[in-house]
């Protein structure tokens, strides 16, 4: 356990580099957010009568496959280099590993997302008073998506073409994340109060933040050990 | 902790898939004949002489068929969740393949469930699909099916996939009560729940006592199908040793 | 003689329904290298994950020093889009926490690769991405007991070669082990024993001892 925040660090500061190396790698789950949010005025209607009602729910379900298609890469390429092996080896307990991955993978993906949503949101006719209270649902409900969509990935690590089955494995799961989310928004244009569907997502994302690594870490002690 | 010793010996047998294989065999034309028998009984007597639903007519009575399927495809993803845990804390090889043969016969009792129900749907709802809490917690439960299935198959050696399999399943046993809270949330226009065992039943007698007996002939007939395509896998995993080369041998002989 | 560095025995190990290892059983003393011969496919790289504590589906007992070792694989394990130091630094945060940064620049120079510490590994050729890799060992320097090596020798040209004996030659004389595979014929050095895996004459079991 001394060894703890040293993993963490170590690792930390490794994926940050390596993030910020790639700035491509970081860039293409946003664009693709934004891309989707395009789409739909354009397949609906432009109207903002039709585009406000929906406009969470497309804020929502596009972070939702943003999120999605950057996990498959979460863990492969460490595998492919093996660099997988060596920190299974040495970092153990690998769960600080695992979250210090996920920390960076959420810095660079998640929370983007959340500063880009007021601005989309305004873009899809979003009502203002839903503007932050979904900001807010945003940030507390990304993580969870990066945390149980981790699982997801280090389920999957060892296989080639794994992203249609990881999106098998961990839509579901995101579920409930898309309903408070998507709710927090009708709260809030309705004049009700949002904090209580806040609270739950916020607890959500605590007992995703304590739960998950241990399944990821066991996934990935999986693909090594047998790989 | 200490148990007895009887429980202790147990647990080892159980460790061993021959054990099993041997053990359950005369168990399963007793499972089979006493599921057919509760079916049959609760099918007659459902269709036959149950009276009419005041409200729905005749239509009611594919509760017979939905609500067992319903209850069986989630006892059945919590057997695969317990098998998870007996899998990953203490590496039992038969949890495994309980696991394994579990998942698609899981599958299907969700799949007769979700069809059930949409056939029920048409008469009272007046359409095939509603995004009623249920149904879309009962589509839920269909992926997160197909989800262990894609795995186990994507994963080419057995001991990855059961572990990885294992991990999964342990995953959706925490969720699957956090989706359908949140499902039920969402919309709660379905009628209440058709049967509770904690509560008087709001059914007359007549009508869910048949229910019973088939919710229990569905069960001893989930039992009969899950022992039977374990002994299936455990013949497959086990195909090298001795043991099953001489059943193998023995059978082809009597053939 | 010194207790043993690895014991192994009764090593029984399958893989894809083939029997790689069944009553495999040796040791390995403190101050000598072990190489690991047999065909393609005799179980070398996966006797080397066993004693790594990497590939845990087998039987038998095998006692090894997994707070004290260093493994690499034949991938070299580093990323190509990070620079060479950048790459050792996050070894040393898994493995020996708290060692100086400047430990890195001498391991790199211990590899002939002084001055290559800001480059993208992807920028290196596969010769001095092993060397790289490599460079691990002295900057763990006496703290792993045991290197486990697969394929240490691949792309490296004559003088890496020599390199990387001495660097075990280094940690036999100050009690260390290596247990290694390759193809390469080595000459006979002291200390250096074989370890024959999927033995030739079928009748002859796969055991072998390799004692000091």
């Amino acid at each position: 356990m001394a060894k703890a925040p040293g993993l963490f660090w170590g690792q930390f500061r490794r994926d940050a580099a390596l993030a910020l190396r790639q700035p491509g790698e970081l860039a293409n789950p946003l664009a693709f957010f934004l891309l989707v949010i395009t789409l739909f005025p354009l397949g609906v209607s432009p109207e903002t009568a039709v585009l406000a009602p929906l406009a969470a729910g497309v804020l929502w379900i596009a972070a939702l496959l943003a999120t999605l298609l950057s996990l498959e890469g979460l863990f492969r390429r460490d595998r492919d280099e093996g660099t997988l092996e060596q920190l299974v080896l040495h970092g153990d307990p690998l769960v600080f590993a695992v979250l210090a991955r996920l920390t960076v993978h959420w810095l660079g993906t998640g929370l983007p997302l959340t500063l880009l949503a007021p601005l989309l949101g305004a873009m899809l006719a979003l009502p203002e008073a839903a503007r932050w209270p979904v900001t807010l649902a945003l940030a507390l409900g990304t993580p969870i998506l990066v945390l149980l969509g981790g699982v997801g990935a280090a389920l999957t690590v060892s296989l080639r073409a794994g992203g249609v089955l990881l999106a098998l494995l961990v839509l579901p799961l995101f579920i409930p994340v898309l309903i408070l989310g998507v709710s927090v928004a009708e709260l809030a244009v309705a004049g009700l109060p949002t904090g209580a569907v806040l609270a739950w997502l916020g607890a959500g994302a605590a007992l995703a933040l304590v739960t998950t690594p241990f399944a990821i870490a066991g996934a990935l002690s999986i693909a090594v050990e047998t790989g | 902790m200490k148990f007895p010793a009887p429980l202790v010996r147990l647990w080892h047998r159980l460790g061993s898939p021959r054990w099993f294989f041997e053990t359950t065999a005369p168990w399963l034309p007793w499972l089979l004949g006493l599921g057919v028998a509760l079916l049959g009984a609760g099918a007659f007597w459902g269709l036959a002489l149950a009276p009419a639903d005041y409200l729905q007519g005749n239509s009611f009575r594919i509760i017979y068929v939905h609500v067992p399927s319903a209850i069986l495809a989630q006892s059945c993803y919590m057997l695969m969740g317990s098998c998870g845990v007996v899998l990953l804390v203490w590496r039992m090889k038969l949890a495994d393949m309980v696991l394994e043969a579990a998942a698609p016969i899981g599958a299907s009792f969700t799949a007769l469930a979700l069809a059930t129900g949409a056939v029920w749907g048409k008469p009272t709802w007046g359409t095939w699909w509603a995004w009623d809490a249920r149904v879309t917690s009962m589509l839920i439960l269909l992926f997160l099916y197909l989800g262990i299935m894609g795995l186990r198959q994507a994963l080419q050696r057995p001991e990855a996939a059961g572990r990885a399999c294992a991990i999964l399943a342990i995953v959706g046993l925490v969720n699957i009560p956090i989706i359908k809270y949140s499902v039920d949330w969402w919309l709660t226009l379905h009628q209440p729940s058709t049967f509770k065992l904690t509560e008087k039943p709001a059914m007359p007698p007549s009508m869910w006592i048949p229910l019973l007996l088939s919710v229990l002939g569905f069960y001893a007939l989930f039992i009969w199908s899950v022992l039977q395509s374990t002994r299936v896998v455990v013949l497959e995993r086990e195909r090298r040793t001795q043991w099953v080369q001489n059943f193998v041998a023995a059978e082809g002989s009597k053939a | 003689m010194a207790n043993p560095l690895v014991t192994v025995e009764a090593l029984y190990c399958e893989r894809d329904e083939r029997v790689l290892f069944s009553a495999l059983s040796f040791t390995v003393a403190p101050g000598t290298a072990v190489q690991l011969r047999g065909p393609n496919g005799a179980g070398k790289t996966t006797l080397l994950r066993i004693l790594a504590g990497l590939h845990r589906d087998y039987e038998g007992r095998v006692a090894c020093p997994r707070e004290a070792l260093a493994y690499l694989g034949h991938r070299p394990a580093l990323s190509g889009v990070l620079t060479a130091a950048q790459n050792l630094a996050h070894y040393l945060s898994l493995t020996a926490q708290g060692t100086p940064l400047a430990a890195i620049s001498n391991a790199l120079a211990e590899v002939g690769l002084a001055g290559f510490e800001d480059v993208p590994c992807q920028a290196l050729s596969a010769g001095q991405q092993r060397r790289v890799s490599l460079a691990r060992l002295p900057l763990l320097g006496d703290r792993a007991a045991l290197w486990l090596l697969d394929e240490p020798f691949t792309a490296l040209d004559d003088e890496g070669i020599a390199l990387v004996s001495g660097l075990m030659a280094k940690q036999q004389a100050r009690g260390g082990a290596v247990v290694f595979t390759t193809h390469q014929p080595l000459a006979p050095a002291p200390g250096l024993h074989t370890l024959w895996l999927g033995a030739p004459d079928p009748a002859a079991p796969v055991v072998a001892s390799a004692h000091g």
